[in-house]
């Protein structure tokens, strides 16, 4: 399996770490909601077929990317930066308020 | 009458004469031969004892599928069973012997299974252990006592118990086309792709390239096909783009076009080249791949088709052509298809007597019948084989006449005599590679096979692999193939010209001819028609659970011949057409693989290690080096005569009395710096370290987001924005990636760096009621009093001119420093410690030290923090702060993890004043006959000169509650049971006087 990180370019997948399911969504951290804390830290989704992946690329640049990947062909449809992310949801939570 | 040799032909090499034995008796062969056709040169035709059986068995094939001869070639003390005699190639000095054979090969005892066919049938294993024993010896162990007899009788070579000396690689290569199979079709696309500029890799098992060329007969462009091919490999080899390579299995075809292929590098010389390889591993990207990788001739299933003697028609034009060797004088043919009419040509020209052709087919194409004339064959036309005789050897075959669409015998038996007959049932194309690349494979009724799927990756296929059998279409489809692999367009250009036998590439739809006697469909695990059918009967109906229940197409040879004659016979017993039965999905590897290629070069002398600045000085200093992950530490510094206890104890006590020093450099470090360090590490750590003040350290403790205890360790501030965290040695990639984690993907607002700084630093731990004067008679440009480094301070001084940080921490329970120093100084700085010490006392001690002092202690490491404790279970409940959410906090108090019959680290002594084992358990009473009950387990222990005792640390159900409290260690594995005490694992100066000082 390759995955072409937006910095390094096609590299094999012995230099990534899977960091996890990329649906799941941290609680606030003062939260004392047991049932989202809960489904944060066990439930995964496991479809068959395209699957929202976090992956570091461990052996390289060592940045985390949002993997699209098929799950039942591993064909991989996109590939991108968590941190970028952060950074257009927060552009565009400031051109909403603006 | 034997086989034979033949005057002239073949492509091994006369002049050369090769010594070798096989079942301790010397043979000679050529350059050129494989052991199968080395051996049938010289008459041998008894090659190995059956599976099951133990029937006599010898060459059924001359390739990869080999199914019967299999050897064990021995090297040194090293044996490696189960290889085909067609695959190895012979050198001076190989050593072979049979397998599965005693005493020997021709008088083997377990024979007399052949007796015992119908209690040994399919399911045997399911019916017989299964079962319930009854009778006198209803209760006892009798089945498992037959059990290792019978499995002893039945199997394969065994395999040695020496360690292989020999070295494996593994190798990454990239390239634009792979080309699989060097046949006609292969070269044609090798050079095609090679011509467009791409880069090529052309990979075959075999070590000479060609394919069926090299036996064919056939001529290309006018010369004879193996010149052309030669040809062609010169033109390849001379080209930048190209890399050949011969002796490879391409064994797996896995995602993104990555394939895995298994070169034998050496195996075929007597002594590898210096620095030469076994075998290599490669890993190959393809840009796409070309799959030439031909089709496997399928035997038929009759009565005594395993009888040596009897082997498959190309595998006889094979050694005939390519090893000028005969493998009968007088052979008959038995076929449901037209190429076996040039496997009797092969082997009239080549000097034997064809006697026979029997064909299933009752109408015989006109050139059929002119290529049996010439052989002087009798034909016998809607006949088949029904019958071999002969015991080690073949003496003749009968044949009677055969209904090709009822399968029904009629007429007399005729006996021929024969001494090898030659056997086709029709073609299956090597679709394995593709099978596994993930599509579903297409059953072709007129080629009664199973063609190629629709690539599901980036291949194309060409020649026998698609079903196309002959040598020019072979060629044209090879061209295109390697054309569109490399991108390139097809211009019509000349194709090389191909003289050949031409004939009807589909066979009759014959794959059994049913008559008494055993028919084996798969040779290698004696699977037999007949059991086929028996597990049918028993309602094992779908193709998975036959193949489980008969174990057919299981063995080693993975049904390379056996599959689509086991898949007919199942079909005809279902009464359904085969394509509905289906197929089993083929996965990797193709062919074994060598252990030793997978593990290539990651172990042993080649396993990376990490070395402390300090690690030369340890060995010089009679340290006895212990591997801690991929680093190596200190484990004593053992005295002469001295056992490891003897050791560790003086080192501690030394410790205790005066000062020891440890190398600590292998500690986890991590820089953590920004404007947001502060903040960020009161998320990471359970308590607080926004009010760590700068030039002061603070022991802190990490869970995991499940409230798990995680990691623990030191963080030192050494400036407003500036941390050092230290972490387990063990833990220091995983701490990384878990901070990292958390600012790339949660906290991204964070304005903190992370740097793994742990190769950075030299840190030495100098600790004992000596340690400040030593550092005061050694430290310049900071004083190292109470005022100035207090307990958990920080200054920075210089130690013999070099820049040191030193910050006053204790693991071992004395005052205690460590000094930290740039990486490429520890050494300088160790030594100036070591040389300030001598006038105190001071000794160096190891990890065994460091760990009997950190047990007096009461200190958790990793042998406690294991991923199933709290931070509770830990007595560390002090440490989580109230006062801020961090990683864990919301987790930490779920019913389960506040339990009160929690396991909880307690100190242990033992009463009977005898050492303790780690992972020993802890039991309330004692029943050494019956072990049960635990109520938790050992996980350190050590003698404690400090106490004069045997202690441990343990973890035990509600183990506070205990202290004071008797129990006993319950060891059964290794007999140590006795009593201890469950006391506080703060064994030793429970207050932290000594430290505080």
């Amino acid at each position: 399996m390759l995955i072409t990180c937006p910095y390094c370019g096609p590299r094999d997948v012995i230099e990534f770490t899977y960091q996890g399911d990329g649906n799941r969504e941290r609680p606030d951290p003062a939260s004392q909601n047991f049932e989202a804390w809960n489904a944060y830290v066990y439930d995964r989704l496991n479809p068959a077929g395209d699957h929202n992946e976090i992956w570091q690329h461990s052996g390289g640049c060592r940045a985390h990317l949002r993997v699209v990947r098929n799950t039942l062909t591993h064909e991989i449809s996109s590939v991108a930066f968590v941190r970028g992310d952060h950074a257009s949801a927060a552009r565009r939570k400031a051109e909403d308020k603006a | 009458m034997s086989p034979r040799r033949t005057d002239t032909g073949g492509r091994i090499d006369r002049l050369k004469t090769i010594r070798f034995s096989f079942d301790g008796v010397a043979y000679t062969g050529h350059a050129g031969d494989t052991l199968a056709s080395a051996l049938l040169a010289k008459g041998v035709t008894l090659f190995g004892r059956s599976f099951k059986y133990h029937r006599p068995r010898g060459l059924l094939t001359a390739g990869v599928e080999e199914p019967n001869a299999l050897v064990t070639v021995l090297k040194g003390e090293v044996r490696e069973p189960n290889i085909p005699a067609t695959m190895v190639e012979i050198h001076d000095g190989l050593v072979a012997i049979s397998q599965n054979r005693f005493p020997s090969l021709a008088w083997d005892i377990h024979a007399v299974n052949q007796l015992g066919g119908k209690i040994l049938s399919a399911g045997f294993y399911y019916k017989t252990f299964m079962g319930p024993v009854i009778g006198p010896l209803k209760g006892t162990r009798f089945w498992m006592f037959c059990e290792h007899f019978i499995r002893r009788a039945a199997g394969l070579g065994s395999a040695g118990s020496a360690k292989d000396p020999a070295h494996y690689e593994r190798m990454n290569a990239f390239c634009d086309v792979l080309v699989v199979g060097s046949g006609p079709a292969g070269l044609m696309a090798a050079k095609a792709a090679a011509d467009q500029g791409a880069r090529v890799m052309l990979a075959d098992l075999e070590p000479r390239f060609g394919g069926s060329t090299n036996w064919s007969n056939e001529t290309i462009d006018g010369a004879p096909a193996a010149d052309w091919a030669r040809r062609t490999v010169t033109q390849l080899e001379g080209r930048d783009n190209v890399r050949l390579l011969p002796r490879t299995t391409v064994w797996g075809y896995y995602d993104n076009n990555t394939l895995a292929a298994l070169e034998r590098v050496s195996d075929h010389k007597e002594q590898p080249a210096k620095g030469e390889p076994r075998h290599r591993y490669w890993a190959i990207r393809a840009r796409s791949v070309v799959l030439a990788t031909g089709a496997f001739e399928r035997p038929l299933v009759f009565p005594g088709n395993d009888r040596p003697g009897v082997m498959l028609a190309h595998a006889a034009e094979r050694y005939a052509n390519e090893f000028g060797v005969l493998p009968g004088e007088r052979i008959a043919l038995f076929t449901n298809n037209d190429s076996a009419y040039r496997a009797a040509i092969a082997l009239k020209k080549a000097g034997a007597a064809i006697v026979a052709i029997a064909d299933v087919r009752s109408e015989l194409s006109p050139e059929m019948r002119k290529l049996a004339t010439e052989a002087e064959a009798e034909i016998f036309a809607g006949h088949a084989v029904v019958a071999t005789e002969g015991g080690k050897a073949l003496s003749g075959v009968k044949v009677q006449r055969f209904d090709m669409v009822t399968g029904a015998l009629t007429g007399d038996e005729r006996s021929i005599h024969a001494d090898c007959l030659l056997m086709s049932g029709g073609w299956s194309p090597t679709i394995h590679l593709a099978s596994q690349a993930g599509a579903k494979a297409e059953w072709n009724a007129a080629r009664q096979a199973f063609l190629p799927p629709k690539p599901a990756q980036q291949w194309i296929g060409a020649g026998a692999f698609t079903g196309s059998f002959s040598t020019a279409e072979a060629i044209a489809e090879g061209r295109a193939a390697g054309l569109a692999a490399a991108g390139g367009t097809s211009t019509p250009a000349a194709l090389p010209t191909v003289e050949a036998v031409h004939g009807d590439p589909d066979p009759a739809p014959v794959f059994e001819i049913r008559a008494k006697g055993k028919s084996f469909v798969d040779f290698q695990h004696d699977v037999t028609a007949e059991d086929v059918r028996l597990a049918h009967r028993e309602g094992f109906v779908s193709v998975e659970h036959l193949k489980r229940y008969t174990t057919l197409g299981m063995a080693t040879d993975q049904g390379k011949s056996s599959n689509v004659p086991g898949l007919a016979i199942m079909a005809e017993a279902l009464g359904k057409p085969i394509p509905e039965v289906g197929t089993t999905r083929f996965r990797p590897p193709f062919a074994p693989v060598s252990i030793g290629s997978l593990a290539a070069e990651r172990f042993g002398d080649l396993k990376p290690e990490r070395l402390t600045p300090m690690h030369d000085w340890h060995v010089a200093n009679g340290a006895t080096m212990y591997s801690a992950g991929l680093w190596y530490r200190p484990m004593i510094y053992g005295l002469s005569g001295e056992t490891i206890e003897q050791a560790y104890v003086r080192e501690a006590k030394a410790t205790r009395e005066s000062a020891g020093i440890v190398d600590v450099s292998t500690l986890g470090k991590i820089a953590v710096q920004g404007p947001d360090a502060a903040a960020f590490l009161d998320r990471v750590y359970t308590n607080m370290f926004s009010t760590l003040a700068v030039g002061k350290a603070r022991y802190g403790l990490m869970l995991r987001e499940d409230g798990f205890a995680f990691d623990d360790g030191t963080t030192w501030r050494l400036g407003e924005q500036d941390f050092l965290m230290t972490t387990t040695t063990a833990n220091a990639g995983k701490v990384m990636q878990h901070l990292e984690y958390f600012l790339d993907v949660i906290w991204p607002d964070l304005k903190v760096h992370v740097t793994s700084v742990t190769d950075e630093w030299a840190g030495a731990a100098i600790g004992g009621p000596k340690a400040r004067q030593i550092l005061a008679a050694c430290v310049t440009g900071t004083a190292v009093d109470n005022a100035t480094l207090p307990f958990m301070g920080i200054v920075h001084g210089q130690i013999a001119g070099v820049p040191v940080m030193i910050c006053r921490l204790s693991f071992s329970g004395e005052m205690a420093f460590e000094v930290y120093s740039g990486a490429g100084h520890g050494i300088h700085v160790w030594e100036a410690l070591i040389e300030a010490g001598k006038p105190f006392g001071l000794v160096a001690y190891g990890l065994e030290a460091l760990g009997t002092m950190r047990i007096e202690k009461g200190h958790v490491t990793g042998a406690e923090i294991d991923g199933r404790t709290t931070a509770r279970d830990l007595h560390l409940d002090w440490m989580l702060s109230k006062k801020k959410p961090f990683i864990g906090s919301a987790m930490m108090d779920r019913e389960g993890l506040i339990a009160s019959d929690r396991l909880e680290l307690v100190g242990l002594i033992a009463l009977d004043n005898r050492p303790l084992n780690g992972g020993a358990h802890i039991v309330e009473a004692l029943d050494e006959t019956n072990p049960h009950g635990s109520i938790g387990h050992i996980t350190a222990c050590c003698y404690s000169p400090a106490l004069g005792k045997h202690i441990a640390l343990a973890l035990v159900q509600a183990g506070k509650a205990r202290h004071g409290t008797r129990a006993h260690v319950s060891d059964p594995l290794r007999n140590r049971f006795g009593p201890v005490e469950i006391v506080s694992n703060h064994f030793y100066d429970p207050e932290g006087t000594r430290m505080h000082g």
